[in-house]
Order: C-alpha cells, then structure tokens, then sequence
C-alpha cells in the first residue's frame, strides 16, 4: 500500500539528531521494554507472520503512524492484531479486563521462549525452482499500487536496475502478509542514483531485495 | 524520538498505564506467561548486542578467508564460530567496506536490522528521517555523524527491504598491524557495523 511507513526519498522530515552511541539505552522507558517483549511473546502464540505484523503498523492513518514514537506503532499493531485475530475482543482491550480465559493457544514458557529466539523463523527455502533473472540482467520493477503490504518501495516503481546476485527461494513477504505462504526467488537488485532521482542526483547506487513478482525484463 | 518533541525518558503517564493495562489483560487471559516477557527483555538488552558484530569484524580483519565466507553466508558462519544465531539474524550478508566502496544500511520500510550481532536498533535507525534521506542524499546523512567519505568513493545504500540482514564490515584502521582479535574488537563501534562512521582510530583508545 501506498502508506506512511514508505519513506525512502520523502522530504521534509526533518535532521536525524542521533544520540550519541554511548549514551544511547537500548530502551527509553519501561513501557517500551513491556510493549516489545508483548509484541515477541504474542507473536510466539503463532496466530500471525512476521509480515502481518509488519503491515499491521502500517495499516494506521499516515498522520498516526509518524506522529507516533517507534514503540507506539509496535503497540498499535499488537492490539490491532489480538483483536483481528480473536486472541482479545474490541470490549477487553478498552475495559482492560478480561471476559475469560483463551482458550486452545500454545503459551510460550522460558524455555520455549529462549529456544524461539534463537531459532528465529528463516525464510530461505530449499526448492527446485529455477529462477527468472541472473547477475547483470537488467530489469523494471512494475507499476504496482497494491492495497496490501508490499516490500517493492515505492521510490522504485518503474525504475530499471540491475541485478547483483540472487538470494536463492525466500517466503514471498507480500503473499505472506495476507496469510499465503509461497516461496519465490529473491535477488539484491542495483539501482543508480540518477535513474532513481534524476540526472546528477547527490547520492550513490542504492541496493534493494526485491522478488521476482516484483520485477520484469528489459 | 528527538525530532518530533518527545522526551524519550519521560513517557505520558496514558502510555504507561495502557502498556500496562494491556499486559495485565493478556496476562489474565493466559495469553501471556510473565516469566517470558523478563526473558524477551533480559535477551536483548543485556546478552545480544554490538559487542556480537564487533568480535566478527575483529575475526574478518584478521582472517581473510573468514572475511571471505561471512560475504556469502554469514550467519552459518558466526553460529559455527560463535554460537550468533536467532531471531533477526537468519540471514546474513557480510558487507566489506574498502578504500573504494563505503556500505550503509538502511530499512525504508520499517526498521529491519541484524539483532544477532547488532542488538536492537537505535532511535535513529528507525526514524523517518534517517530511513527517508540515506537513500537519497546519504553523504549529507554520514555528514550528520560527523563522518566524511572521500569523494573517490562510492557510497553505496543498502535497503534492507527482505530478510536478508546486512552487517557492515568497516575498513581497518591503519596503525593496528599486529593487533590481536581482543584489542581490534575496542575499535569497531555500533555506527561502523551500519556504515554511518568509520571504525575508531587507534590513538582514540589508547
């Protein structure tokens, strides 16, 4: 979808004001320890993906999703999920207090916890698929405006590029977002900066992972 | 986030008491076991972080068939080596900085990051700012961190937009033949695995 959480050349956002490294904490808050440990502990339940999670941020009205810090987006998205999901109800959410106890749901402990984390979720499959595209082969991302979660910026659109290597067969992130699982070759496409931002363009190549139903031949 | 006028350390009251009533109902509901959460929390802010990615490049300056290996499947490498392996490091790619091409990382989409040696990104990595301009006008970004890429080279952006994760390699510093792993380990800092800075300078830490 064409939504907030899209930015690569948007303007006007204003400078990045990093925090020096040193001084950074890894969180700035206790509610953002609390709202990313919910966010992983109820994505181990196993009632969505990754990328449904990802496309439930970016689900939230654009003026939401960048006034919001970080965290709260994370906390939007959760609870936009428990409730898609039928793991709490509209009613609960808003009184705080549950009507009774799910049911049928797998519950992480510690070690589970521990053993998901580090096994992570990969998303390479092994298959026999041949792909389309090899290195040096020039392709266009397509013109596309799904309504759904895609991973193509949309600062790509249209634009040719050239592949640089394949990444092999990975779970299709645009599929998978709306619950279909399907693995398709993935490939690390370069882009030059003046095709991406007109002739002359400060910048250098930019390098993005793009899926087959992503580009085309040119 | 410093750009648009939140305090970071200091919350609204509201934002607190919902995060809270939130686990409180999941925790009622049995959807959540408490124990797991400290867990979740304990992992990553205190066992995974950039000290993880600064022993692998201190491994890759010294060892160039090490190097050569984390370029096409680092994370088989680093779970043999190190036992790095998990959640946001399933895959990932080995970028080495050279006297012609400096590497910078980036999510335009989100805020995706190599958590296996990185740890949790900073504010920054997941700001509109930084994710909207690196891509466009990525010297004025480095600029920002004070760092400046001689012209000859190329800059090359990195939108980690699958789940393909990219660890940037930076150069060696000059000055540091014959260091061992431990003592190069102090010079790779955090900005230099994203690609926003160099690595520190010998005479900065000694």
């Amino acid at each position: 979808m064409n939504g907030p959480h899209d930015l690569g050349g948007q303007h006007g956002l204003g400078p990045i004001n990093p925090e020096p490294e040193a001084e950074e904490p890894v969180f700035h808050g206790d509610w953002e320890r609390r709202t990313f440990a919910l966010t992983l502990t109820c994505g181990m339940l196993g009632q969505w993906n990754i990328d449904e999670g990802r496309y439930a941020r970016e689900r939230q009205h654009p003026v939401e999703y960048l006034s919001n810090t970080y965290y709260e987006n994370w906390l939007a998205g959760l609870q936009t999920l428990l409730v898609e999901k039928g793991l709490v109800t509209a009613e609960e959410l808003l009184s705080g207090s549950a009507e009774g106890k799910a049911e049928g749901y797998r519950v992480p402990d510690v070690d589970a916890t521990r053993k998901l984390l580090a096994s992570g979720g990969p998303t390479r499959i092994q298959s026999d698929l041949k792909p389309s595209f090899s290195a040096g082969d020039k392709v266009r991302v397509i013109n596309q405006n799904s309504l759904t979660h895609t991973r193509a910026p949309r600062y790509t659109r249209n634009h040719t590029g050239t592949i640089e290597f394949g990444h092999g067969v990975h779970v299709f992130a645009d599929a998978n977002a709306q619950g279909r699982y399907e693995g398709v070759h993935l490939y690390a496409v370069r882009f030059e900066a003046d095709e991406l931002w007109g002739e002359g363009a400060a910048g250098g190549p930019v390098y993005v992972d793009l899926w087959e139903p992503h580009i085309e031949p040119v | 986030m410093p750009h648009d006028g939140h305090d970071p350390s200091d919350p609204p009251d509201d934002l607190t008491l919902r995060v809270q009533a939130l686990e409180s109902l999941l925790v009622e509901k049995g959807l959540v076991d408490p124990a797991a959460l400290d867990v979740v929390i304990e992992t990553y802010e205190h066992k995974v972080g950039p000290q993880n990615g600064a022993k692998v490049v201190a491994r890759a300056w010294v060892n160039p068939e090490f190097m050569a290996a984390i370029k096409e499947d680092c994370s088989a490498i680093i779970d043999q080596e190190f036992g790095y392996k998990g959640r946001q490091g399933e895959h990932i790619m080995a970028l080495e900085n050279t006297p012609d091409i400096h590497n910078v990382v980036v999510c335009t989409l989100c805020s995706c990051y190599p958590w296996t040696v990185l740890g949790l990104p900073p504010v920054w990595y997941k700001s509109a700012p930084y994710r909207s301009r690196v891509v466009q006008d990525p010297r004025s970004v480095l600029a920002e961190f004070g760092t400046t890429v001689a012209d000859v080279k190329e800059i090359r952006v990195w939108d980690s937009t699958s789940e393909m994760r990219y660890l940037v390699i930076p150069e060696r510093p000059a000055g540091t033949e014959g260091w061992s792993e431990d003592k190069l380990r102090a010079l790779v800092t955090r900005n230099s695995m994203i690609g926003v800075e160099e690595a520190k300078l010998p005479e900065t830490i000694l």
